[in-house]
């Protein structure tokens, strides 16, 4: 029998061949995106921010200072996105899933398979963001490129939970639930647009506890050149977790939806 | 036989989910080269034993062995060597007819090019050569059908599995899927098929099992069922609604082997119909309608089970 990462690779290349027809508009969000959300909150609103001090920033521009926060928002973005809408469609509206579910590929073949795509658009998401960074001048030093696995981490660890959970549902109501009440206010509450030391004393532990805001330090802490060892390991070691967790329950929750 | 004549063996198969028992404890076994059906209404379990056939549904208890292995231990290596039309299309509508075969090949881990000459062959088969480049969209149904069985085929299975595969065809598009699946039989293809089509079973099948609650409530070719289980001929009476159930009292006297009265109907089961129209006309009945025909295997089910197949 065919090793498990040779089936996983077959479901990628549906991924990618499915991706030929769709790649044009993803490339240019992914471009687009970055640049308004830098220009509007980074120049048009930094100005302001800057005219205050930069003292709660740790003395860089509100630019530089926001730059690496949005870059793990939009992996994480990316990743739920990825995860949701296009898994209820193989499942439930496409029927790839019963298709490949049919042939020499296991349920858990079919989900990792598609978490190496969405592993790949996260590669590009986020390479063409850095690259976006690099040119409104948001980049400090060239080690700013580690942040690129810190923020697929940061996806990764958000799509592989939402995968997991996104294989058992049979509508797409719980997405707009996710989107309104985990995405949004984890976007504008996980330190991506001001450090978490301003929000409320109770409120901190929350958005400690939440996988955006270690993305957020860790790809800030690279970028500004601030992160410490142990804080490396710590936000790299919560998103692991995290990531793998979600790999392993995906496994199973795929099996009951597929192998019923 | 030799043992490796039995591509299926199953014994006390059984399907539950939660409460509901889907399947429950059947036998049968399947040789190569036999077209094998499962007959029945809908809900009597033909999709869930064909789901547990296909290996992507563990069976809750019983015995079964595919091609000689375990399903759940070997499910992936099976699958391998199986060709499924399932119940409803699962082909991408958006790619093109040779895409679909593509993508599906390559989930077999075939290479390009051996895709390649096998679609030119299969498209062929199916009478989709000129359709290759088309989007699959805007297909009818019985293109995408045979679409479908042309997929099935990329990997050269061992057995093919068709779960209903005409159900929602117009007639034409049933006579051609019918005509190439008849193509495989004589090739030697192994076929099993679900069916609630008295027709498509006798057409296709050499041996099947009527299927009802989940239960296997008869087995044997469509010949052997019906002279099993039903006359040689059925007399069917239709009276004026107002004067039906007189009428099927009044029938009683006919020495018919059995009689069933439909909502529509009157089916008397004898050997010889039209001594049987001669002693409904000696009772002084007079139906609006009379009808002599052979007995099918519509009335094997209604003896079996006690409903019509399409109820």
């Amino acid at each position: 029998m065919a090793a498990s990462g040779v089936l996983a690779v077959r479901e990628l290349r549906f991924w990618l061949t499915d991706y030929r027809r769709t790649w044009r508009g993803t490339i240019y969000s992914s471009v687009i995106n970055p640049m308004l959300y830098l220009g509007a909150m980074g120049v048009g609103l930094g100005t302001l921010v800057d005219k205050h001090g930069t003292a709660h920033l740790g003395g860089v521009s509100y630019l530089t200072f926001l730059a690496p926060g949005l870059l793990a928002a939009a992996a994480m973005q990316s990743g739920i996105g990825q995860c949701s809408y296009p898994i209820l469609g193989s499942v439930k509206w496409n029927r790839n899933y019963q298709a490949a579910a049919a042939s020499p590929l296991r349920p858990g073949d079919i989900f990792h398979g598609h978490q190496l795509f969405v592993t790949m658009r996260l590669l590009m998401n986020c390479g063409i963001f850095l690259a976006v960074m690099a040119a409104f001048g948001a980049v400090r030093s060239p080690a700013v490129i580690f942040a690129l696995p810190a923020a697929m981490l940061t996806g990764l660890a958000f799509a592989a939970p939402v995968e997991a959970w996104a294989i058992t549902q049979n509508s797409d109501r719980g997405f707009s639930v996710v989107f309104r009440f985990v995405m949004i206010p984890l976007f504008l509450f996980s330190g991506t647009f001001f450090p978490v030391t301003q929000l409320p004393a109770w409120l901190r532990p929350v958005a400690y506890a939440t996988p955006l805001w270690h993305g957020v330090a860790l790809c800030r802490g690279i970028s500004l050149g601030t992160l410490t060892v142990g804080d490396a390991f710590l936000h790299t070691g919560y998103l692991v977790v995290v990531t793998v967790a979600g790999l392993v329950v995906g496994q199973r929750t795929y099996r009951r939806r597929l192998h019923a | 036989m030799p043992e490796s004549d039995i591509l299926v063996s199953a014994r006390g198969l059984t399907k539950r989910f939660g409460d509901f028992t889907a399947v429950d404890g059947i036998d049968f076994q399947l040789r190569r080269g036999e077209a094998f059906g499962f007959l029945g209404p809908n809900g009597a379990g033909k999709s869930s034993t064909m789901r547990m056939l296909g290996c992507v549904s563990p069976p809750s208890s019983g015995e079964l062995t595919i091609l000689g292995l375990d399903p759940v231990a070997d499910g992936s290596v099976i699958r391998a060597r199986l060709g499924v039309v399932p119940q409803e299309d699962t082909l991408d509508v958006e790619l093109t007819v040779r895409e679909n075969l593509l993508i599906y090949g390559r989930y077999f881990g075939l290479p390009r090019q051996l895709i390649k000459e096998r679609t030119a062959r299969l498209l062929d088969f199916v009478q989709l050569s000129d359709r290759a480049s088309d989007q699959v969209e805007p297909l009818s149904g019985g293109l995408k059908r045979r679409l479908t069985i042309a997929r099935s085929l990329i990997n050269e299975p061992d057995i093919l599995l068709l779960d209903e595969p005409t159900t929602g065809l117009d007639p034409q598009a049933r006579h051609v899927v019918w005509d190439r699946l008849f193509r495989l039989k004589r090739r030697g293809v192994t076929l099993i098929l679900t069916t609630h089509y008295m027709d498509e079973a006798e057409q296709l099948c050499d041996r099947l099992v009527v299927m009802d609650h989940g239960k296997i409530a008869a087995e044997g070719s469509p010949r052997e069922l019906i002279d099993a289980y039903s006359t040689r001929e059925v007399l069917e009476l239709r009276f004026d609604p107002s004067s039906h159930e007189q009428a099927a009292e009044k029938l009683a006297a006919v020495p018919a082997e059995r009689m069933e009265v439909l909502a529509d109907r009157i089916l008397l089961y004898i050997p010889n119909g039209d001594g049987a129209l001669a002693s409904v006309h000696d009772l002084g009945l007079d139906p609006l309608t009379s009808l002599v025909r052979r007995s099918t295997l519509e009335d094997v089910f209604l003896r079996l089970t006690g409903r019509r197949l399409d109820d």
